[in-house]
């Protein structure tokens, strides 16, 4: 039997936060989460404000390290295996974060050098990927400040691939997007999949989004994986008509729009 | 190693973009270490001491590079964490000691700019004749002493990486510390009792000792036309010491950034904001 690409078991990641003087509380972001995606596929996490999405992400980006739990990356678990997961995963997140005075190419370029790569292909690369996306050659030298916020995410979407990653997590990556611009992304992330055999991580707020992207979608509240399944699995499981109902049958939240929920323990303290 | 050297390069590539983009800064806080530079200096002028005059213009240009040192590497994770780049620097497969020695490298380079403006206007501001001057031994100094500094610089980068607001309040706490008890304007006996205990844990204390004497700065036989210059060999005492603290400060600021960078993962404090 194939194994799973990303294989998370009984994750569990807490913080302390302060709550007055001496005091300090406990939020728990991410209760007990175990799910697979298998590679090649497609899974999509949807979740409400403070669900546990980008703790969730930042674990498996080696940004964060999970209080207890199982996480496999292909062949590396963990935390102990991180410098090998980090030269396997690309990752856009919802902020696309780039020195804004340098421009898109020496952004990029930045990257691939960081990557260790050659410079002269990466830029090759780039330059087919962003030509997919739908994006003129010659916003290349723009700096990153006097671009729209779905130019910025195209670039941060191009970084991430550049570096031709087996497994990608994106963090709501059409979130800010214009309707073309969003249709650009899905388009190119599905001809990815088809052409590199890609396992993607997604989490999004668009339920249209995540029917046509993910083969599997999860539903977070709380910190917990309330359900798991395809689109139609979700909505004949809650007797919903579609994916949104499914959603709030059964989580009993509504999806809003997105807000990092690593901005809920800004203040937290060991 | 071809990879080791290109993400190496890839600190250094976006430190000169960077100051590029930020040419205007770059010339108003060079031209801000010259006249603070030239400003100290001319009290000596002005005292017609010229003995003083040396003593300030050794300070002045040591502390220059030494702190413009310290507080780039010390400042590059709160620089990241301004730009909101710096998940994106832990996210790469880029090891601790090639992302410092990267950052650690474009910093020196900016320092050296610094100083020889510094020095260039120093020279214009005070006609200084460095006839004499042990120029050589003032190099070795400077490149045992940056080891040093280096170290110190990657003990305060850690305190961004604690705290995004307050992290690089503490690095200017730090700095600030270093130059009053280092005796870079003034003789470490200057200060009261109870804080010149603390210059002996400064390499600037010891830089400014060994470079002072390799001009010739307290030295009888030094006139303003020839600088008696201690040959390296008088300044072996501070060499030793600057060395030695090298040898700690380097790998330790490297392994507390390490154990820092950890705990920063445990509690979440990596996020841009936070």
């Amino acid at each position: 039997m194939q194994q799973p690409a990303i294989e998370v078991r009984n994750l569990r990641k807490s913080f302390r936060k302060r709550a007055g003087f001496r005091k300090k509380s406990e939020l728990l972001a991410v209760n007990d989460v175990s799910f697979y995606v298998m590679p090649g596929e497609t899974y999509g996490l949807l979740g409400p404000n403070g669900s546990g999405k980008s703790s969730l992400i930042r674990i498996l980006s080696t940004l964060l390290i999970a209080d207890s739990g199982y996480v496999r990356l292909l062949d590396f678990t963990l935390p102990e295996q991180a410098e090998e997961v980090r030269r396997i995963i690309g990752r856009v997140s919802v902020d696309a974060a780039f020195y804004k005075k340098l421009s898109a190419r020496e952004n990029l370029l930045y990257t691939a050098l960081l990557y260790g790569q050659k410079a002269r292909e990466a830029e090759k690369r780039v330059m087919r990927i962003l030509d997919e996306l739908g994006m003129e050659d010659t916003k290349f030298s723009t700096p990153l400040e006097e671009m729209s916020r779905g130019m910025q995410q195209k670039i941060s979407i191009a970084r991430a691939l550049m570096l031709n990653p087996p497994l990608l997590l994106l963090d709501e990556p059409t979130t800010g997007l214009d309707p073309k611009s969003r249709r650009d992304v899905q388009s190119f992330l599905e001809e990815l999949q088809s052409r590199e055999g890609t396992t993607i991580l997604l989490t999004t707020h668009d339920m249209a989004e995540a029917e046509r992207l993910c083969v599997r979608i999860g539903f977070l509240a709380h910190g917990k994986l309330v359900a798991e399944g395809t689109a139609a699995e979700l909505m004949q499981r809650s007797g919903a008509r579609t994916l949104d109902d499914a959603f709030i049958k059964l989580t009993g939240e509504e999806l809003v729009e997105e807000k990092d929920e690593s901005t809920d323990y800004a203040d937290c303290s060991v | 190693m071809e990879a080791t050297l290109r993400q190496t390069w890839a600190f250094m590539f976006r430190g000169y973009h960077i100051t590029r983009r930020y040419i205007g800064w770059v010339i108003v806080f060079n031209f801000y270490a010259l006249v603070t530079s030239a400003s100290v200096a001319l009290i000596g002028v002005a005292a017609n001491d010229y003995q003083l005059t040396l003593t300030l213009i050794v300070g002045a240009l040591l502390w220059n590079y030494l702190s413009r040192l310290y507080e780039e590497i010390s400042m590059s994770i709160a620089y990241e964490r301004w730009e909101g780049t710096l998940e994106y620097t832990f996210m790469a497969p880029v090891s601790r000691a090639v992302h410092l020695l990267g950052v650690s490298l474009y910093s020196l380079l900016n320092s050296i700019v610094t100083s020889v403006i510094v020095l260039v206007g120093l020279i214009l501001f005070t006609k200084i004749n460095l006839h004499g001057a042990n120029l050589i031994g003032v190099l070795v100094v400077l490149a045992v002493s940056t080891v040093a500094f280096v170290g110190l610089g990657l003990l305060a980068a850690v305190f961004p990486v604690m705290s995004a607001e307050r992290g690089a309040e503490a690095t200017h706490i730090f700095q600030g510390s270093l130059l009053l008890v280092s005796g870079v304007y003034y003789p470490i006996e200057t200060l009261p009792g109870w804080l010149q205990p603390l210059s002996a844990f400064s390499p600037a204390t010891y830089t400014l000792s060994a470079c002072r004497k390799l001009f010739g700065v307290g030295n009888s036989n030094s006139t303003a036309e020839y600088l008696a210059g201690a040959p390296l060999s008088a300044v072996s005492h501070e060499l030793l010491v600057l060395a030695l603290m090298g040898a700690i400060l380097l790998p330790l600021g490297l392994l507390v950034f390490m154990r820092i960078e950890a705990w920063a993962k445990k509690t979440g404090k990596l996020k841009r904001t936070g």
